[in-house]
């Protein structure tokens, strides 16, 4: 993609060119030409807008939940965009992405942006580049972006390096206060919300989750906060959002977060290293001659693969 | 560092199923939505009681590579088109749709005049719906 394609993109949010959007999230997700140029020109314009994660297990109404929250934010003027993650087969790499169904915004509006995403084989709950691609949102235009996961596990967590502020969705008569105590999901909520808080059993859930949040010292100040919503009958969402914008005020000062974040700048650059080495060395090990024997005689047990590694890397630095 | 060598990677398939109109129900499109997530595709299921409009916006945004529409109710010739009119004005004529569900011949014929790629009744077997879906998705004819 040219750099003139790559700006008309970035600034195809709210209002914008939504098809040139639409492609480079595209390029982005498929790792095509020009999606490195793309992201170039969009990260200087990010890192400023809340980016809500919003998790829990299957069928708790994360994608209902986010309609009302989508709807509430639209009402106080904040454009959203909004990207729902479901799992690709492991069998088939298909997949059926239906959260669009749970979305009921008029086609006209603008300032609303919905894109549905596969995991594409990337474990703990979103795709490899959804974090990409809430950037390319953010430099759209867009004030609020709103990540939905996969129907989690206990440890799809991955939600937690993308996101600044984190809600986990959970429903009454999950289990009792012992799993709460359990690791993982429960770990990274910035905000715990019981969903579906119509049903009997919400008050024991409320209770349970504010004994997590009451235990242990955070170690940055932040105690989780607990909200109770409902899809049904609406409400509890604008409590929802009071809680993620306590959250993101406090984040915006917090010495531990502004650590945290820059751990998490860290480690995406050392992934990214990782990406281009190994991309790097799988094509040489298949197409230069000398590589090709270091690789025989690893066949033929004659050389371990760790000092294989080692080789190959030292030829590059040659 | 060398850069690593360019190799342009295409992804799955995307291709949105959508109702539109006053259907009640959607148990073929989403047996075919099955199917085409067996054969590797990312299906955006968009399903029942949609409009052209929202169609429309769904295919733009998620930019898929083939639209695939399903109706029962008899009102295809009026909302079949409109699809294709919006997708026009939106510049993305050249995303290919097609059709299931009961469409008379004479209909169909129409349909496929006005650029309705493929047209599939009760009869079709899931297999058929697959391939054509592949080729329509490959941009072939």
């Amino acid at each position: 993609m040219s750099p003139r394609r790559a700006r008309a993109a970035s600034e195809g949010g709210p209002a914008g060119d939504r098809r040139a959007l639409a492609r480079a999230i595209t390029a982005v997700e498929t790792g095509a030409d020009g999606a490195d140029e793309l992201l170039r020109a969009a990260f200087p314009r990010t890192g400023h807008v809340p980016i809500v994660g919003i998790a829990g297990p299957l069928g708790v109404g994360k994608s209902s939940l986010i309609n009302l929250l989508v709807g509430h934010l639209r009402d106080m003027g904040r454009t959203v965009g909004v990207i729902a993650v479901d799992p690709s087969s492991p069998f088939s790499g298909g997949s059926v992405l239906g959260d669009r169904i749970r979305f009921d915004r008029p086609a006209a509006d603008a300032g609303f942006f919905f894109r549905s995403m596969a995991s594409r084989g990337a474990p703990g709950g979103i795709a490899g580049t959804t974090r990409d691609v809430a950037r390319l949102l953010e430099a759209a235009g867009f004030s609020v972006i709103l990540v939905e996961t996969v129907g989690s596990g206990q440890v799809d967590v991955a939600i937690r390096d993308v996101a600044t502020t984190r809600v986990v969705v959970l429903v009454p008569h999950l289990g009792d206060e012992v799993q709460t105590l359990k690791a993982g999901l429960f770990e990274i909520a910035d905000v715990f919300c019981v969903n579906k808080s119509d049903l009997p059993g919400a008050d024991v859930a409320e209770r349970d989750l504010a004994e997590v949040a009451s235990m242990g010292p955070a170690p940055d100040g932040w105690r989780p906060r607990i909200v109770r919503t409902s899809t049904l009958a609406p409400s509890g969402v604008p409590e929802l959002w009071r809680a993620i914008e306590a959250h993101e005020r406090f984040s915006a000062d917090s010495p531990g977060r502004l650590a945290d974040r820059r751990r998490r700048l860290e480690e995406e650059i050392v992934g990214r290293v990782r990406d281009l080495v190994a991309e790097e060395a799988a094509t040489r090990l298949r197409t230069e001659p000398r590589l090709r024997r270091l690789v025989d005689r690893v066949v033929a047990h004659e050389l371990d693969p760790r000092t294989a590694a080692e080789r190959l890397l030292a030829e590059g630095r040659r | 560092m060398a850069k690593a060598t360019a190799k342009p990677r295409r992804g799955p398939v995307r291709i949105l199923i959508a109702k539109p109109g006053l259907d009640g129900h959607d148990r073929g499109a989403k047996v075919v939505a099955r199917a085409l997530r067996d054969a590797g595709m990312e299906v955006i299921y968009a399903g029942l009681r949609q409009t052209p409009e929202e169609i429309v916006r769904a295919a733009i945004e998620e930019d898929v590579d083939l639209v695939g529409l399903s109706i029962l109710s008899g009102a295809h010739m009026a909302l079949f088109p409109r699809v294709l009119r919006l997708l026009k004005r939106e510049g993305a004529s050249k995303i290919p749709v097609f059709a299931g569900g009961i469409i008379p011949d004479e209909d169909a014929k129409r349909l496929r005049r006005l650029g309705i790629r493929a047209i599939f009744g009760p009869g079709a077997s899931l297999a058929e719906i697959v391939q054509t879906a592949q080729r329509l998705a490959r941009g072939a004819a």
